[in-house]
This record gives C-alpha cells, structure tokens and sequence, in this order.
C-alpha cells in the first residue's frame, strides 16, 4: 500500500481524518 | 497580565512563521525542487531559498513552543494540559501534537536536512535516506498541524467547537 504522505493530497486528508477522530474523542471523553 | 497578552501574542506570531514555512515547504518547495532538478536551477533553491527558510523554520517553532508552555504555566495548565485533564484537555491534545511536531523539527527535519544541504558531511547513500527521513517528517507535521490547529482554536473557544 502506498504511503498516504508520499502525496499532498493524502497527507491533507490524513490530517483530516485525524481531526474527526480527535474531535470524537475528546467529545465522547469530555473537554 | 500583560505577559499573557504578550506571551499569546508572540506564541501567535511564532506560530504563524513555523507553520507558514512548514507549508512552504510542503505545498511549494517539494514540486518546485523537483521541477527545479530537472532543468538545473536547483542550486537557487537548496543554496540561497532553503537553509534561510530553515533558519527562521527551526527556531520559530522553538519560540512557538516556549511561548505556549509559558502560556500554560501562566494559566496554571501546565501539567494539566500534558495530563490531559479535564478543563485542559482540548489545549493539551494541542499542545501534544505541537511537542510532537517540534521533536520532528529538531530531531529529524533539521539535522537530516543539514546532510542533504551539505552543511555536514555524508555519503550519497546517507544523503537519499536523509531526504526521506526529513520529507515523511515534514509531511507528518503537515498532517498533525490539521489537529493541531484545531485543537489550538478550540482550546479558547470550547463552547463553539464542542457544543
């Protein structure tokens, strides 16, 4: 599989998700 | 309080430089490096674009961190925030990825780049393992700054982020 940071693009949207997942975290732990 | 308005103003400020060059490198320098090797102009680049850029890069995201841990200090978060405790929980996921991106500055980025610009001796074979090291390290602080900057915006503003 290729690594998503090899390109701009999949390394935007590596940051992407990975702020959606933050987001429920912190949500679903408690700010 | 003057020191937290100023200390913020500078962890603003600092901030805007490291991540501004971050993405220079990320979203201008790499295509333009590449394109640059190509038809034989990249010396412009590597010689007189980029160990200035690394310059103000390398030591902006020092200030920016100390600026911030200052911050916190100030606030009484400090240890809250790394400990991920309630009330400075959202800071501290930002401050974490900011310690994590500033190691990858410091500790990967800047000492492999140093080889790749000859500013310290190394073999061709240590010159292309140093070009990927430095470059999945810049892309992964480019990829973390997306959370971290929102983790940074929402510390201030929980209310609008977290409803």
């Amino acid at each position: 599989m290729k690594n998503p940071l090899d390109t701009l693009w999949g390394t935007v949207i590596s940051g992407l998700v990975l702020t959606v997942v933050l987001y429920y975290v912190i949500k679903m732990w408690g700010v | 309080m003057i020191i937290l308005g100023l200390g913020r103003w500078l962890h603003i400020m600092a901030g805007v430089m490291w991540i501004g060059l971050l993405y220079y490198f990320n979203f201008v320098q790499v295509d333009a490096l590449k394109a640059a090797t190509a038809d034989g102009t990249n010396a412009g680049i590597t010689k007189h674009v980029a160990p200035r850029a690394l310059f103000f890069f390398r030591w902006a995201a020092l200030v920016t961190w100390l600026a911030g841990a200052m911050l916190l200090g100030q606030m009484g978060h400090l240890g809250g925030a790394f400990a991920l405790q309630p009330g400075a929980r959202i800071i501290g996921f930002g401050a974490w990825l900011g310690t994590i991106m500033l190691f990858n500055v410091w500790v990967l980025i800047w000492p492999n780049q140093k080889k790749i610009l000859g500013m310290v001796p190394a073999t061709d074979e240590e010159k292309a393992k140093a070009r990927r090291v430095a470059f999945l390290a810049s892309r992964t602080n480019t990829m973390l700054s997306i959370p971290m900057l929102y983790c940074m915006s929402a510390g201030a503003h929980a209310g609008y982020y977290f409803s």
